[in-house]
């Protein structure tokens, strides 16, 4: 393998002790797409961002052209022609096309005089070379998505990129303009750029790719030509493992309709239209790729996007939500998923996060009765076993598992008749995750009600009592608890065969 | 300490006293100042409010207002700045220090406009001190600016709404998702910040015999000052009250302490700013030994 352009080997790489790549060893050719595919949280992202330098592995070698390369960060992969292409391009919006290239290809000083017309000529030469029709002079702010990502390819290859990282560049691109892609795709492989491709659109890959690494869990299940698998076996890859056995069964029947969602709607946020019900002592499982709008349904159940159409119906009775204040006097209570950031306030005690919800009902005076906010805290920190010193500890201060336990926590104590739970489990080690999972399970087996995104399948499948799949902001699909299988709720996400509703 | 070694004489009752009654509406305006930078927000308008208040006040006791109307018409007119300005940060959603830089020169200019600078003279006899003697005033004035601060202490620690506050400062979007209004939280704390102004107007006004126009400037400063010095976090939800009074107590001797130890009174500010760059270097540190693996430690809060 001596003539691969960039070679990784045996990369390991772990945050605060949550394993997110182990033992991963991946290389790409000059002239070469390799794509590299797996569910979300499977590791890409983490592997991408030691390709570019920005995370450094734990263990592992990096090589390009042959030579082992120690110690690389972003500038260090800059120089050796590593570039990277987001799905959001990364440009300065209010600067011309041609001032965006100067500022990544021209010598930074800050005394150097600029030849304007040198400049330009560069970058029309740069857009010739991806075959786009931009003027230089146009501001970046004025492009459209696809022009702003040809512009990236441009400038990435202005700087020299030898291998070219593009992650879901096709996701809010239209059909012709993936076609166009694709097409500009194809002619860097013939100049010898190596790419290094990333997407959920399986046909796509087909399409271009020579090479096809999968990774699941933060290993590498294998890689295989691209000619060697059909779209069915690769998903079987994507996400075939063994259910661990270990999720908590529901011990009755699913009771009255809790929440019921009729034509609900916020076309602003993505979600067209949607319509479900989640009975009590039931966990609804919602699931669907990144993007596909389970997060914002979520959202709009729970008032944060308030919905412009359809209805939502608590316990048979319509409710009106415009505001997260009205989900929670409705008796709807949403877990976020960026939990890290918005679940708890981490600048306070955990008391204080556990009561914060529920201020009106506990203290109706307005002034804080301290005995009862910490008979409170007591007890939830003890039902959900958060592991802490005791109430007064800052929640900034817990593991990610105990802070999703203490903003569960601040839920419960406002006795919702609802849960909404967004990747509860995300960043959460295994033995907090089994945690988590038994909870939900003993608080719907009282009568709650849950609907718990996840990416997670595994977890989904084997928690849930029912699956909705969700894909371009409908529900598509529906899979009771005997029918749902790991290969056909990835397919329905995917958009490949399942029942259609 | 040392103060108290070098000059005793400035530990004297009568000193004190002045001093005391001096301070209070500082005092006063940094409560407010400090609800609203706890809440993430800056106020730099409440030096104009405070000029604005004190002529209201002075032009309402010529008319022969009590003691009682005049703090509520004060309190009232600074109430109203701030809901103001409230209503272009948390209705409109404007920076804040846009929002107050453009009113404080909007009051403070058609103040000047509207008075042409003339003082507010001849009050009546029962205007100074709430019509009492000078001794027995200036307990009142301070028996106010204490009260204020036993009930923020009470307000911010013991209460709900002060809750909600901190809540709001630390991430207003975790505040959102539990429930709280966070843009009614800061419209109220910016009317509060007015009203506290009002009363810190009033209570300054009695001080003396006439209205200056002029008063108030670099008042902002001061409060924001002791509020920094204090310990509450710019960055808003870290910081308590009293170590806001701390801060005002701090900075308010400087100047007297100089005169008392035979310095030149014109070390004052710098001494102020050497003090406050301290403070805030020293939250800086501890934020980053606390954010040491963050990449983003370089755009940390200053």
């Amino acid at each position: 393998m001596n003539n691969a352009l960039l070679e990784l080997r045996s990369i390991s790489k772990a945050f605060q002790g949550v394993v997110a790549l182990r033992e991963v060893s991946f290389d790409l050719r000059p002239g070469e797409l390799h794509a590299l595919l797996g569910e979300n949280g499977a590791g890409k992202s983490t592997l991408i961002k030691i390709i570019t330098g920005a995370h450094a592995p734990d263990s592992g070698e990096i090589w390009v052209d042959g030579q082992w390369v120690k110690g690389l960060d972003p500038r260090k992969a800059h120089r050796l022609g590593v570039a990277a292409i987001y799905q959001q391009p990364a440009l300065f919006p209010d600067l011309s096309v041609a001032e965006n290239f100067a500022l990544a290809l021209e010598p930074p000083s800050p005394f150097r005089r600029v030849r304007w017309a040198l400049r330009r000529e560069q970058a029309s030469q740069l857009l010739r070379r991806v075959g786009a029709r931009i003027d230089p002079d146009t501001f970046v702010s004025e492009l459209s998505m696809p022009e702003q990502q040809l512009v990236e390819i441009a400038k990435a290859l202005g700087a020299g990129a030898r291998v070219l990282i593009m992650d879901e560049p096709t996701a809010s691109l239209t059909r012709e303009e993936v076609g166009t892609l694709l097409g500009l795709i194809r002619v860097l492989k013939a100049e010898g750029v190596g790419i290094i491709y990333i997407s959920h659109r399986l046909p796509e890959i087909f399409e271009v790719a020579d090479r096809i690494t999968v990774l699941r869990d933060g290993a590498s299940v294998g890689t295989f030509a691209a000619g060697d698998l059909d779209e069915s076996e690769l998903i079987r890859r994507m996400v075939g493992r063994a259910l661990t056995s270990e999720y908590p069964p529901a011990l009755s029947e699913p009771g009255e309709i809790r929440l019921e969602a009729r034509g609900l709607g916020c076309a602003r946020w993505g979600v067209p239209e949607v319509s479900f019900q989640v009975r009590s002592g039931e966990i609804v499982g919602l699931s669907g790729l990144v993007g596909a709008g389970r997060t914002e349904l979520a959202r709009v159940l729970f008032g944060i996007t308030p919905a412009d159409s359809g209805q939502i119906l608590v316990e048979g009775r319509e409710v009106r939500i415009q505001s997260p204040r009205d989900a929670v006097d409705a008796g709807i209570c949403y877990l976020p998923e960026d939990r890290r950031r918005h679940g708890v306030v981490l600048e306070m005690s955990l008391a204080s996060n556990i009561s914060l919800a529920v201020h009106r009902k506990l203290f109706p005076r307005g002034w804080i009765r301290d005995g009862a906010e910490r008979e409170l805290a007591c007890k939830l920190i003890g039902d959900l076993a958060v592991k802490c010193s005791n109430g007064e500890a800052l929640a900034g201060d817990l593991s990610g598992g105990n802070q999703q336990k203490v903003a569960m926590a601040r839920w419960l104590a406002a006795g919702p008749r609802v849960l909404l739970l967004d990747e509860p489990t995300q960043g959460v080690d295994v033995g907090a995750k089994g945690e988590i999972h038994r909870l939900i399970r003993s608080l719907t087996n009282q009568g709650m009600a849950v609907l718990m995104i996840s990416s997670d399948l595994p977890e989904l499948l084997g928690l849930s009592d029912r699956i909705l799949v969700m894909r371009g902001g409908c529900l598509v699909s529906e899979f009771g608890r005997g029918e749902a299988t790991s290969d056909g709720v990835m397919a329905a996400a995917l958009g490949k065969g399942g029942v259609e509703l | 300490m040392g103060l108290w070694l070098a000059a005793p004489d400035f530990f004297k009752a009568r000193q004190l006293l002045s001093l005391a009654t001096a301070t209070s509406p500082v005092l006063v305006a940094a409560m407010g100042v400090s609800m609203v930078i706890l809440c993430r927000q800056i106020d730099i308008s409440i030096g104009s409010q405070f000029a604005l208040c004190s002529v209201f006040v002075g032009l309402a006791a010529q008319r022969g207002g009590g003691p009682g109307e005049l703090l509520a018409l004060a309190m009232g007119v600074g109430g109203l700045m701030g809901a103001v300005n409230g209503a272009l940060v948390a209705g409109v959603g404007l920076p804040s220090i846009v929002v107050t830089l453009a009113t404080m020169v909007t009051w403070r200019e058609s103040l000047r406009w509207w008075r042409e600078g003339e003082f507010v003279r001849d009050l009546p006899e029962t205007f100074q001190w709430f019509g009492a003697a000078q001794s027995s005033g200036q307990w009142m004035v301070i028996g106010a600016g204490v009260s204020v601060l036993g009930g923020m202490v009470w307000f911010t620690q013991f209460c709900s709404g002060g809750r909600f506050i901190y809540a709001v400062g630390s991430d207003p979007e975790a505040a959102r998702l539990a429930g709280i209004r966070p843009r009614m939280v800061t419209f109220l704390v910016f009317v509060a910040a007015g009203a506290f102004t009002g009363l810190a107007a009033s209570l300054n006004a009695v001080r003396f015999t006439d209205v200056d126009p002029k008063t108030g400037t670099g008042l902002e400063m001061q409060a924001i000052a002791a509020v920094v010095v204090g310990g509450v976090a710019v960055s808003g939800g870290r910081g308590r009250v009293l170590g806001v009074f701390a801060g005002v107590l701090l900075l308010a001797c400087i100047g007297p302490g100089l005169v008392f130890l035979n310095l030149p009174p014109q070390w004052e500010r710098a001494i102020q700013g050497g003090i406050i760059l301290l403070a805030v270097a020293s939250d800086g540190f501890s934020a980053r030994t606390g954010h040491r693996n963050a990449i983003s430690g370089g755009k940390h809060h200053a």
